[in-house]
């Protein structure tokens, strides 16, 4: 069998490696074989084998940041939908900002959204927010977009190359969570087309040579605009 | 002739009503991603059987006293519709559904890695359009392909397959008529392994002919795995995977 492949599709099951030592993410190890546990893409990293999943859902973990929606307001919490099986407690004390209790609504509604990193998921999946940071906040203006979870690496890319290219490109601003979920501010039209090729590129995801046949893409509708 | 009782059989010349022989199986079709809804579906036609599963989270469990805290819990509907046989079937759940269900969930429980997703659940659905013998492996195969299509962790696929007894042989994967009129009924679902998940039996067999149907049936599930990898993969492999781009973009990457 080849293991040297670097993009495989593989499914639950297929042998991956006979060295247990190379079992990495989205793997496991029977018999001292190491074996995919997802449908996904097989790659060699840091000398293990992992397998990357091509669908699935967010599963919160401390230090994400996410993209939210606030559900419902309980105590001195809101629920916020995290795109999960799981929602997030956002505590008033995680604001930047000291808030009373029956000001709570005044502040952050149901249904608005808000960025907020992940500070603490418990052996529960009770998942605790905060947005204590400059750069977390609530979001008042720009469009979200929603992609699977999964596509998130895939837009970022290599050490950000994909969305530094897109920021640049599209001249608007854009902040992945890692939800999949997408925030972009900037005018009308380019948020139009940061929305389109947001959704080309969670469609090709697991092609080669992405980013610059995106970039192409990108100069030719620029192109066809002006 | 004295009585009516002229026996049909079900052989002709070594093969069976529909031209097969003993231990082959029926045509299998399967399309997966068929829902845009669902985060996991799939579409397998087995010989006449043709079952549609869809597959959802895992996701918040309602009701909430169902849930959990050390694993997710898995739930699976199996459901006939009403147009699915000759004679229309009431429509809801019945005993036969009940049990069904139940078996299925339990063939794929084993493999499914629970632990990931405390508090959620999984929940998988399989309705049955056309019903002709084997509709519970069909429905196993189909949510099986289903749950990996939602990238829901597993340790393998599983496959699932009947074999039975006819005018005293062995035949794999019985169609209807062997099914109603022959003496014995053995679906089996297993990993690839080999591991078994399900196994019932319906009719009569001696010990002997209870191991070679079980080992034709495994032989069954084999080739059924076959064809739920290949789906599977292909599905990614016409843009994505190795030496399947098109030729433009193979040029590109040189």
């Amino acid at each position: 069998m080849d293991h040297n492949n670097d993009r495989n599709v593989v499914v639950p099951g297929d042998l991956l490696s006979d060295d247990p030592k190379k079992s990495g993410e989205g793997t496991y190890v029977k018999d001292g074989k190491v074996r995919s546990l997802l449908y996904g893409m097989a790659s060699s990293y840091k000398d293990k084998v992992r397998v990357i999943p091509l669908a699935g859902k967010y599963v919160p973990a401390p230090g994400d940041t996410v993209i939210g929606t606030v559900q419902d307001i309980v105590f001195s919490n809101w629920i916020v939908n995290i795109n999960s099986p799981y929602e997030g407690l956002l505590h008033i004390s995680e604001l930047p900002r000291k808030i009373e209790m029956n000001e709570m609504s005044k502040y952050l509604r149901i249904g608005s959204s808000v960025m907020a990193r992940v500070k603490d998921v418990d052996s529960t999946m009770k998942v605790e927010l905060t947005m204590n940071d400059r750069r977390l906040g609530i979001l008042t203006r720009g469009r979200v977009a929603e992609i699977s979870p999964t596509r998130v690496p895939r837009l970022i890319g290599k050490g950000g190359s994909m969305i530094n290219m897109l920021k640049k490109e599209l001249n608007c601003n854009l902040f992945v969570g890692q939800n999949g979920r997408i925030w972009v501010d900037g005018n009308d039209d380019d948020m139009d087309l940061a929305l389109k090729t947001i959704l080309i590129i969670e469609k090709e995801a697991h092609t080669t040579g992405l980013t610059d046949r995106i970039m192409d893409f990108l100069r030719s509708e620029k192109e066809a605009r002006s | 002739m004295i009585g009516m009782e002229e026996k049909l059989s079900f052989f002709k010349d070594g093969l069976r009503l529909d031209g097969r022989r003993p231990d082959e199986l029926r045509p299998i079709k399967i399309e997966v991603g068929v829902l845009a809804r669902a985060d996991g579906s799939c579409y397998i036609e087995m010989g006449d059987n043709k079952v549609i599963a869809a597959v959802y989270g895992p996701r918040e469990v309602h009701p909430r006293h169902l849930q959990e805290v050390t694993r997710a819990i898995v739930r699976y509907r199996y459901n006939m519709a009403s147009f699915s046989v000759e004679e229309r079937k009431r429509p809801g759940p019945d005993r036969r559904s009940y049990e069904v269900s139940k078996v299925s969930r339990e063939a794929l429980e084993p493999v499914i890695l629970t632990s990931y997703f405390p508090r959620s659940v999984v929940d998988i659905f399989v309705e049955v359009l056309q019903a002709d013998a084997g509709t519970r492996t069909a429905g196993i195969n189909a949510a099986s392909v289903a749950l990996a299509d939602a990238g829901i962790p597993m340790k393998s696929l599983i496959s699932s397959c009947a074999a039975g007894k006819v005018d005293g042989e062995i035949v794999l994967d019985p169609m209807k008529a062997e099914d109603n009129f022959g003496e014995a009924d053995v679906p089996i679902a297993m990993t690839p392994g080999g591991d078994v998940t399900l196994l019932q039996m319906d009719g009569r067999m001696t010990g002997d002919e209870f191991r070679r149907a079980l080992e034709l049936a495994k032989e069954g599930c084999q080739q059924i795995y076959e064809v739920q990898r290949r789906v599977l993969v292909d599905r990614y492999g016409t843009i994505g995977g190795p030496g399947s781009c098109d030729a433009a973009e193979a040029e590109e990457e040189i």
